[in-house]
Protein backbone atom coordinates (compact mmCIF):
# COMPACT_ATOMS: atom_id res chain seq x y z
CA UNK A 1 0.00 0.00 0.00
CA UNK A 2 1.57 3.32 -1.02
CA UNK A 3 1.62 6.21 1.45
CA UNK A 4 -1.28 8.56 0.90
CA UNK A 5 -1.70 12.24 1.58
CA UNK A 6 -2.89 12.94 5.07
CA UNK A 7 -6.52 13.96 4.98
CA UNK A 8 -7.01 17.67 5.59
CA UNK A 9 -9.30 17.33 8.58
CA UNK A 10 -9.35 13.80 9.94
CA UNK A 11 -12.25 12.84 12.19
CA UNK A 12 -11.13 12.78 15.84
CA UNK A 13 -12.62 10.09 18.04
CA UNK A 14 -12.14 9.42 21.74
CA UNK A 15 -12.38 5.75 22.57
CA UNK A 16 -12.85 4.82 26.20
CA UNK A 17 -13.63 1.99 28.53
CA UNK A 18 -15.89 3.09 31.35
CA UNK A 19 -16.82 1.14 34.40
CA UNK A 20 -15.32 -1.85 36.02
CA UNK A 21 -14.87 -4.46 33.33
CA UNK A 22 -11.33 -4.99 32.13
CA UNK A 23 -12.04 -6.30 28.65
CA UNK A 24 -10.19 -3.94 26.34
CA UNK A 25 -9.51 -6.21 23.42
CA UNK A 26 -12.58 -5.13 21.50
CA UNK A 27 -11.92 -1.46 22.05
CA UNK A 28 -8.37 -1.86 20.77
CA UNK A 29 -9.63 -3.56 17.62
CA UNK A 30 -12.05 -0.67 17.15
CA UNK A 31 -9.27 1.89 17.69
CA UNK A 32 -7.15 0.23 15.06
CA UNK A 33 -10.00 -0.02 12.54
CA UNK A 34 -10.78 3.68 12.96
CA UNK A 35 -7.11 4.58 12.60
CA UNK A 36 -6.84 2.51 9.43
CA UNK A 37 -9.82 4.45 8.09
CA UNK A 38 -7.79 7.64 8.52
CA UNK A 39 -9.17 8.86 11.84
CA UNK A 40 -7.28 10.21 14.83
CA UNK A 41 -8.17 7.99 17.75
CA UNK A 42 -7.51 9.07 21.32
CA UNK A 43 -7.46 5.99 23.51
CA UNK A 44 -7.68 6.71 27.21
CA UNK A 45 -7.27 3.30 28.79
CA UNK A 46 -9.28 1.17 31.17
CA UNK A 47 -11.64 1.94 34.07
CA UNK A 48 -12.42 5.55 33.24
CA UNK A 49 -15.18 7.39 35.02
CA UNK A 50 -17.78 9.26 32.94
CA UNK A 51 -16.29 12.50 34.36
CA UNK A 52 -12.84 11.59 33.07
CA UNK A 53 -14.17 10.60 29.66
CA UNK A 54 -16.03 13.85 29.12
CA UNK A 55 -13.19 15.99 30.51
CA UNK A 56 -10.83 14.30 28.02
CA UNK A 57 -13.32 14.69 25.17
CA UNK A 58 -13.59 18.42 25.87
CA UNK A 59 -9.81 18.95 25.92
CA UNK A 60 -9.26 16.81 22.85
CA UNK A 61 -12.17 18.50 21.03
CA UNK A 62 -13.17 15.23 19.41
CA UNK A 63 -16.01 14.81 16.94
CA UNK A 64 -17.19 11.54 18.44
CA UNK A 65 -16.96 9.63 21.71
CA UNK A 66 -17.03 5.86 21.59
CA UNK A 67 -17.53 4.04 24.88
CA UNK A 68 -17.25 0.35 25.36
CA UNK A 69 -19.22 -1.21 28.21
CA UNK A 70 -19.42 -4.86 28.95
CA UNK A 71 -20.20 -4.59 32.62
CA UNK A 72 -24.00 -4.32 32.33
CA UNK A 73 -23.97 -0.84 33.86
CA UNK A 74 -24.91 0.88 30.59
CA UNK A 75 -28.25 2.21 31.87
CA UNK A 76 -26.36 4.11 34.58
CA UNK A 77 -23.17 5.12 32.81
CA UNK A 78 -24.52 6.24 29.43
CA UNK A 79 -27.21 8.59 30.83
CA UNK A 80 -24.51 10.02 33.12
CA UNK A 81 -22.24 10.63 30.10
CA UNK A 82 -25.07 12.44 28.29
CA UNK A 83 -25.77 14.52 31.38
CA UNK A 84 -22.11 15.53 31.65
CA UNK A 85 -21.99 16.37 27.94
CA UNK A 86 -24.89 18.77 28.44
CA UNK A 87 -23.27 20.24 31.55
CA UNK A 88 -20.02 20.88 29.71
CA UNK A 89 -21.80 22.19 26.61
CA UNK A 90 -20.49 19.48 24.30
CA UNK A 91 -23.76 17.72 23.46
CA UNK A 92 -22.87 18.43 19.81
CA UNK A 93 -20.39 15.55 19.94
CA UNK A 94 -21.60 12.15 18.75
CA UNK A 95 -21.87 9.55 21.55
CA UNK A 96 -21.66 5.95 20.37
CA UNK A 97 -21.85 2.95 22.69
CA UNK A 98 -20.51 -0.50 22.09
CA UNK A 99 -21.15 -3.70 23.97
CA UNK A 100 -23.86 -6.14 24.86
CA UNK A 101 -27.22 -4.69 25.89
CA UNK A 102 -30.86 -5.73 25.64
CA UNK A 103 -32.95 -4.33 22.74
CA UNK A 104 -35.27 -2.42 25.05
CA UNK A 105 -32.30 -0.65 26.60
CA UNK A 106 -30.98 0.24 23.15
CA UNK A 107 -34.28 1.90 22.25
CA UNK A 108 -34.31 3.80 25.54
CA UNK A 109 -30.68 4.92 25.18
CA UNK A 110 -31.22 6.19 21.65
CA UNK A 111 -34.26 8.14 22.82
CA UNK A 112 -32.04 9.75 25.48
CA UNK A 113 -29.48 10.92 22.91
CA UNK A 114 -27.00 8.09 22.38
CA UNK A 115 -26.41 8.33 18.62
CA UNK A 116 -25.91 4.62 18.05
CA UNK A 117 -25.42 1.38 19.91
CA UNK A 118 -23.18 -1.17 18.24
CA UNK A 119 -23.35 -4.79 19.36
CA UNK A 120 -20.26 -6.79 20.13
CA UNK A 121 -20.48 -8.66 16.81
CA UNK A 122 -20.46 -5.50 14.64
CA UNK A 123 -17.81 -5.86 11.91
CA UNK A 124 -15.07 -3.17 11.99
CA UNK A 125 -16.12 -1.85 8.56
CA UNK A 126 -19.62 -1.12 9.87
CA UNK A 127 -18.20 0.62 12.94
CA UNK A 128 -16.07 2.82 10.67
CA UNK A 129 -18.91 3.71 8.32
CA UNK A 130 -21.25 4.39 11.25
CA UNK A 131 -18.80 6.83 12.86
CA UNK A 132 -18.20 8.56 9.53
CA UNK A 133 -21.90 8.87 8.77
CA UNK A 134 -22.90 10.13 12.22
CA UNK A 135 -20.10 12.71 12.34
CA UNK A 136 -20.85 13.99 8.83
CA UNK A 137 -24.58 14.18 9.63
CA UNK A 138 -23.86 16.11 12.79
CA UNK A 139 -21.54 18.49 10.95
CA UNK A 140 -24.16 19.05 8.25
CA UNK A 141 -26.84 19.96 10.81
CA UNK A 142 -24.48 22.38 12.51
CA UNK A 143 -23.48 24.04 9.24
CA UNK A 144 -27.14 24.39 8.23
CA UNK B 1 -15.91 21.25 17.35
CA UNK B 2 -18.72 22.89 15.55
CA UNK B 3 -18.87 23.83 11.90
CA UNK B 4 -20.41 27.19 12.73
CA UNK B 5 -17.62 27.82 15.24
CA UNK B 6 -15.54 29.57 12.60
CA UNK B 7 -17.37 32.82 13.23
CA UNK B 8 -17.07 32.68 17.01
CA UNK B 9 -14.25 34.69 18.56
CA UNK B 10 -12.52 32.22 20.84
CA UNK B 11 -9.72 34.55 21.92
CA UNK B 12 -11.49 36.03 24.99
CA UNK B 13 -12.34 32.53 26.21
CA UNK B 14 -8.76 31.36 25.71
CA UNK B 15 -7.38 34.38 27.55
CA UNK B 16 -9.78 33.65 30.41
CA UNK B 17 -8.51 30.07 30.55
CA UNK B 18 -11.80 28.50 29.39
CA UNK B 19 -11.12 24.83 28.64
CA UNK B 20 -13.65 24.54 25.80
CA UNK B 21 -12.32 27.66 24.07
CA UNK B 22 -8.70 26.48 24.38
CA UNK B 23 -9.65 23.10 22.92
CA UNK B 24 -11.55 24.58 19.97
CA UNK B 25 -8.82 27.12 19.27
CA UNK B 26 -6.25 24.31 19.07
CA UNK B 27 -8.52 22.47 16.63
CA UNK B 28 -8.67 25.61 14.54
CA UNK B 29 -4.88 26.04 14.34
CA UNK B 30 -4.51 22.33 13.66
CA UNK B 31 -6.76 22.71 10.66
CA UNK B 32 -4.74 25.69 9.50
CA UNK B 33 -7.98 27.63 9.45
CA UNK B 34 -7.15 31.13 8.30
CA UNK B 35 -10.38 32.49 9.76
CA UNK B 36 -8.69 32.08 13.13
CA UNK B 37 -5.58 34.01 12.12
CA UNK B 38 -6.60 37.33 13.64
CA UNK B 39 -7.52 35.57 16.88
CA UNK B 40 -4.16 33.81 16.92
CA UNK B 41 -2.53 37.20 16.36
CA UNK B 42 -4.19 38.43 19.53
CA UNK B 43 -3.23 35.30 21.47
CA UNK B 44 0.38 35.30 20.30
CA UNK B 45 0.83 38.89 21.42
CA UNK B 46 -0.68 38.09 24.80
CA UNK B 47 1.71 35.16 25.32
CA UNK B 48 5.40 34.74 25.92
CA UNK B 49 5.17 34.11 29.65
CA UNK B 50 4.99 30.31 29.75
CA UNK B 51 8.07 28.17 30.14
CA UNK B 52 8.08 25.67 27.29
CA UNK B 53 9.84 22.38 27.99
CA UNK B 54 10.31 19.78 25.29
CA UNK B 55 10.60 16.10 26.17
CA UNK B 56 12.03 13.93 23.45
CA UNK B 57 13.85 10.65 22.93
CA UNK B 58 13.55 7.28 21.25
CA UNK B 59 10.34 5.22 21.32
CA UNK B 60 10.06 3.12 24.44
CA UNK B 61 12.23 5.33 26.64
CA UNK B 62 9.19 6.19 28.73
CA UNK B 63 8.49 9.75 27.59
CA UNK B 64 4.75 9.70 28.37
CA UNK B 65 5.26 8.29 31.85
CA UNK B 66 8.04 10.78 32.51
CA UNK B 67 5.90 13.68 31.28
CA UNK B 68 3.11 12.51 33.60
CA UNK B 69 5.51 12.31 36.57
CA UNK B 70 7.19 15.62 35.76
CA UNK B 71 3.76 17.19 35.29
CA UNK B 72 2.71 16.00 38.75
CA UNK B 73 5.91 17.46 40.23
CA UNK B 74 5.28 20.78 38.48
CA UNK B 75 1.77 20.82 39.93
CA UNK B 76 3.19 20.14 43.41
CA UNK B 77 5.22 23.30 42.91
CA UNK B 78 1.95 25.13 42.37
CA UNK B 79 2.42 25.96 38.70
CA UNK B 80 -0.35 25.53 36.17
CA UNK B 81 0.36 23.18 33.30
CA UNK B 82 -0.39 22.50 29.67
CA UNK B 83 0.73 19.37 27.84
CA UNK B 84 0.92 18.77 24.11
CA UNK B 85 1.61 15.10 23.38
CA UNK B 86 2.53 14.28 19.80
CA UNK B 87 2.17 10.84 18.21
CA UNK B 88 2.85 9.78 14.62
CA UNK B 89 0.28 9.76 11.85
CA UNK B 90 0.30 6.63 9.72
CA UNK B 91 1.68 7.52 6.29
CA UNK B 92 -0.58 4.81 4.87
CA UNK B 93 -4.01 5.57 6.24
CA UNK B 94 -3.52 9.12 7.52
CA UNK B 95 -4.95 7.93 10.82
CA UNK B 96 -3.35 7.52 14.21
CA UNK B 97 -3.89 6.13 17.67
CA UNK B 98 -2.98 8.72 20.28
CA UNK B 99 -2.39 6.89 23.52
CA UNK B 100 -0.45 9.33 25.68
CA UNK B 101 -3.44 10.08 27.90
CA UNK B 102 -3.41 6.50 29.19
CA UNK B 103 -0.40 7.32 31.34
CA UNK B 104 -1.52 10.81 32.22
CA UNK B 105 -4.95 10.09 33.68
CA UNK B 106 -4.08 11.18 37.21
CA UNK B 107 -3.08 14.58 35.80
CA UNK B 108 -6.20 14.68 33.66
CA UNK B 109 -8.36 14.88 36.78
CA UNK B 110 -6.67 18.15 37.76
CA UNK B 111 -8.60 21.16 36.43
CA UNK B 112 -5.38 23.20 36.26
CA UNK B 113 -3.91 20.79 33.72
CA UNK B 114 -4.84 20.85 30.04
CA UNK B 115 -3.70 17.87 27.97
CA UNK B 116 -3.97 17.72 24.21
CA UNK B 117 -2.98 14.80 21.99
CA UNK B 118 -1.79 15.71 18.54
CA UNK B 119 -0.93 13.66 15.47
CA UNK B 120 2.04 14.66 13.30
CA UNK B 121 -0.17 14.77 10.16
CA UNK B 122 2.81 14.18 7.92
CA UNK B 123 5.35 16.48 9.58
CA UNK B 124 8.74 14.85 9.93
CA UNK B 125 10.62 16.77 12.63
CA UNK B 126 9.18 14.97 15.68
CA UNK B 127 6.34 17.43 16.31
CA UNK B 128 3.31 18.52 14.28
CA UNK B 129 3.14 21.69 12.19
CA UNK B 130 0.55 23.08 14.57
CA UNK B 131 2.42 22.19 17.77
CA UNK B 132 3.98 25.64 18.16
CA UNK B 133 0.54 27.22 17.68
CA UNK B 134 -1.02 24.88 20.24
CA UNK B 135 1.73 25.90 22.65
CA UNK B 136 0.98 29.56 21.88
CA UNK B 137 -2.69 28.97 22.72
CA UNK B 138 -1.84 27.32 26.05
CA UNK B 139 0.69 30.08 26.77
CA UNK B 140 -1.95 32.75 26.14
CA UNK B 141 -4.41 30.87 28.35
CA UNK B 142 -2.10 31.53 31.27
CA UNK B 143 -0.39 28.19 31.80
CA UNK B 144 2.89 28.66 33.70
CA UNK B 145 4.56 25.66 32.07
CA UNK B 146 3.88 23.86 28.80
CA UNK B 147 5.36 20.41 28.30
CA UNK B 148 5.69 19.17 24.73
CA UNK B 149 6.18 15.46 24.26
CA UNK B 150 7.54 14.58 20.82
CA UNK B 151 7.01 11.36 18.89
CA UNK B 152 9.62 8.68 19.47
CA UNK B 153 12.55 10.15 17.58
CA UNK B 154 15.67 8.86 15.92
CA UNK B 155 18.69 11.02 15.37
CA UNK B 156 17.70 14.13 13.51
CA UNK B 157 14.10 14.91 14.40
CA UNK B 158 15.07 17.96 16.38
CA UNK B 159 12.34 20.52 15.63
CA UNK B 160 11.58 20.57 19.35
CA UNK B 161 14.82 22.48 19.93
CA UNK B 162 13.34 25.36 17.93
CA UNK B 163 10.07 25.24 19.81
CA UNK B 164 11.04 25.13 23.49
CA UNK B 165 13.16 26.87 26.10
CA UNK B 166 14.54 23.68 27.60
CA UNK B 167 14.88 20.25 26.02
CA UNK B 168 14.92 17.03 28.01
CA UNK B 169 16.29 14.06 26.08
CA UNK B 170 15.08 10.78 27.58
CA UNK B 171 16.87 7.52 27.04
CA UNK B 172 16.66 4.19 28.80
CA UNK B 173 19.00 1.27 29.32
CA UNK B 174 18.83 -1.50 26.79
CA UNK B 175 17.42 0.52 23.93
CA UNK B 176 19.42 -0.86 21.06
CA UNK B 177 22.95 0.39 21.14
CA UNK B 178 22.25 2.68 24.06
CA UNK B 179 23.86 5.99 23.53
CA UNK B 180 24.52 5.17 19.91
CA UNK B 181 20.87 5.91 19.22
CA UNK B 182 21.23 9.39 20.66
CA UNK B 183 24.30 10.47 18.75
CA UNK B 184 24.73 13.66 16.81
CA UNK B 185 21.57 15.72 16.39
CA UNK B 186 19.41 14.53 19.24
CA UNK B 187 22.18 14.45 21.82
CA UNK B 188 23.23 17.99 21.04
CA UNK B 189 19.76 19.40 21.58
CA UNK B 190 19.64 18.25 25.22
CA UNK B 191 19.68 20.78 28.03
CA UNK B 192 19.02 17.96 30.47
CA UNK B 193 19.61 14.27 29.89
CA UNK B 194 17.44 11.70 31.59
CA UNK B 195 18.19 8.01 31.79
CA UNK B 196 14.76 6.66 32.60
CA UNK B 197 13.92 3.18 33.92
CA UNK B 198 16.94 3.57 36.15
CA UNK B 199 15.82 0.56 38.17
CA UNK B 200 16.70 -1.64 35.24
CA UNK B 201 19.91 -3.46 34.64
CA UNK B 202 22.45 -1.48 32.65
CA UNK B 203 21.18 1.92 33.77
CA UNK B 204 24.45 2.79 35.50
CA UNK B 205 26.35 2.02 32.33
CA UNK B 206 24.05 4.18 30.20
CA UNK B 207 24.49 7.07 32.65
CA UNK B 208 28.26 6.61 32.64
CA UNK B 209 28.41 6.41 28.85
CA UNK B 210 26.40 9.57 28.45
CA UNK B 211 28.51 11.41 31.02
CA UNK B 212 31.75 10.42 29.39
CA UNK B 213 30.48 11.32 25.95
CA UNK B 214 29.34 14.72 27.20
CA UNK B 215 32.60 15.19 29.09
CA UNK B 216 34.32 15.83 25.77
CA UNK B 217 31.93 18.63 25.00
CA UNK B 218 31.98 20.38 28.34
CA UNK B 219 33.12 23.92 27.89
CA UNK B 220 31.83 27.34 28.72
CA UNK B 221 28.23 27.85 29.68
CA UNK B 222 25.55 25.32 30.50
CA UNK B 223 26.62 21.73 30.97
CA UNK B 224 23.69 19.36 30.47
CA UNK B 225 23.37 17.13 33.53
CA UNK B 226 22.67 13.41 33.22
CA UNK B 227 19.94 12.34 35.64
CA UNK B 228 18.71 8.84 36.37
CA UNK B 229 14.93 8.63 36.90
CA UNK B 230 12.32 5.99 37.41
CA UNK B 231 9.24 7.76 36.11
CA UNK B 232 6.90 5.00 37.19
CA UNK B 233 7.80 5.37 40.87
CA UNK B 234 8.64 9.05 40.61
CA UNK B 235 12.22 8.50 41.73
CA UNK B 236 14.57 11.21 40.47
CA UNK B 237 11.72 13.34 39.14
CA UNK B 238 12.10 16.18 41.69
CA UNK B 239 15.78 16.32 40.69
CA UNK B 240 14.71 16.68 37.07
CA UNK B 241 12.38 19.55 37.97
CA UNK B 242 15.24 21.17 39.93
CA UNK B 243 17.60 20.78 36.98
CA UNK B 244 15.03 22.41 34.69
CA UNK B 245 14.69 25.28 37.16
CA UNK B 246 18.47 25.68 37.19
CA UNK B 247 18.51 25.68 33.40
CA UNK B 248 15.85 28.34 33.33
CA UNK B 249 17.73 30.47 35.88
CA UNK B 250 20.87 30.06 33.82
CA UNK B 251 19.02 31.11 30.65
CA UNK B 252 17.78 34.24 32.39
CA UNK B 253 21.13 35.11 33.97
CA UNK B 254 23.27 34.45 30.91
CA UNK B 255 21.10 36.19 28.38
CA UNK B 256 20.55 32.79 26.79
CA UNK B 257 16.81 33.16 27.21
CA UNK B 258 16.64 36.10 24.86
CA UNK B 259 18.78 34.18 22.38
CA UNK B 260 16.47 31.16 22.67
CA UNK B 261 13.40 33.33 22.19
CA UNK B 262 14.97 34.94 19.17
CA UNK B 263 15.81 31.59 17.64
CA UNK B 264 12.28 30.31 18.33
CA UNK B 265 10.77 33.43 16.78
CA UNK B 266 13.06 33.15 13.77
CA UNK B 267 12.13 29.52 13.25
CA UNK B 268 8.44 30.28 13.69
CA UNK B 269 8.51 33.07 11.15
CA UNK B 270 10.57 31.04 8.70
CA UNK B 271 8.20 28.07 8.88
CA UNK B 272 5.11 30.21 8.46
CA UNK B 273 6.61 32.26 5.66
CA UNK B 274 7.69 29.13 3.78
CA UNK B 275 4.19 27.70 4.11
CA UNK B 276 2.60 30.93 2.92
CA UNK B 277 4.98 31.23 -0.05
CA UNK B 278 4.13 27.67 -1.05
CA UNK B 279 0.45 28.37 -0.68
CA UNK B 280 0.68 31.55 -2.72
CA UNK B 281 2.74 29.95 -5.51
CA UNK B 282 0.27 27.10 -5.78
CA UNK B 283 -2.47 29.56 -6.56
CA UNK B 284 -1.35 31.81 -9.42
CA UNK B 285 -2.65 35.38 -9.27
CA UNK B 286 -3.18 36.86 -12.75
CA UNK B 287 -1.36 40.13 -13.23
CA UNK B 288 1.04 39.53 -10.34
CA UNK B 289 4.78 40.19 -10.55
CA UNK B 290 5.22 36.44 -10.46
CA UNK B 291 3.09 35.91 -13.57
CA UNK B 292 4.92 38.76 -15.30
CA UNK B 293 8.20 37.01 -14.56
CA UNK B 294 6.81 33.74 -15.95
CA UNK B 295 5.87 35.61 -19.12
CA UNK B 296 9.34 37.16 -19.34
CA UNK B 297 10.91 33.73 -18.97
CA UNK B 298 8.87 32.41 -21.90
CA UNK B 299 10.10 35.31 -24.00
CA UNK B 300 13.64 34.69 -22.73
CA UNK B 301 13.94 38.35 -21.79
CA UNK B 302 15.03 37.21 -18.34
CA UNK B 303 16.27 33.99 -16.74
CA UNK B 304 14.96 31.98 -13.76
CA UNK B 305 17.83 33.07 -11.45
CA UNK B 306 17.48 36.79 -12.04
CA UNK B 307 13.69 36.58 -11.90
CA UNK B 308 13.58 34.53 -8.70
CA UNK B 309 16.07 36.79 -6.93
CA UNK B 310 14.32 39.95 -7.93
CA UNK B 311 10.94 38.57 -6.78
CA UNK B 312 12.46 37.61 -3.44
CA UNK B 313 14.12 40.97 -2.98
CA UNK B 314 10.88 42.76 -3.65
CA UNK B 315 9.22 40.85 -0.83
CA UNK B 316 11.91 40.21 1.75
CA UNK B 317 14.45 42.92 1.02
CA UNK B 318 18.20 42.46 1.26
CA UNK B 319 20.18 39.73 -0.33
CA UNK B 320 22.34 37.32 1.63
CA UNK B 321 26.03 37.35 0.81
CA UNK B 322 27.25 34.62 -1.49
CA UNK B 323 24.05 34.51 -3.52
CA UNK B 324 24.69 35.41 -7.09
Amino acid sequence: MPPTDVAENPIRVLVAKVGLDGHDRGVKVVARALRDAGMEVIYTGLHRTPEQVIASAVQEDVDAIGVSLLSGAHMTLLPRLLELMRERGVEDKVLIAGGVMPDDDVVALKAMGVAEVLGQDTPPAIIVSTVERLVRERQATQAG
Amino acid sequence: MSATGAAIDLAPGVLAGDVGAIARMITRVERGALDGADQMAQLYRAGGLARVIGVTGPAGAGKSTLVAALGAEIRRRDLTLGIVAVDPTSPYSGGSVLGDRIRMQALGDDPEVFIRSMATRGALGGIARATADAVAVLDASGKDVVLVETVGVGQDEVDIAQASHSVVVVSAPGLGDDVQALKAGLLETADVHVVNKADRQGADRTVAELRSMLGFEAGEGWVAPVLPTCAESGQGVPDLADALDRHHDWLVASGGLRERQRSMARHRLKTLLTALVHQRLDRPVPGSAFEAAVEALCLRTTDPWTAAHSLLERELGGRPKGCS
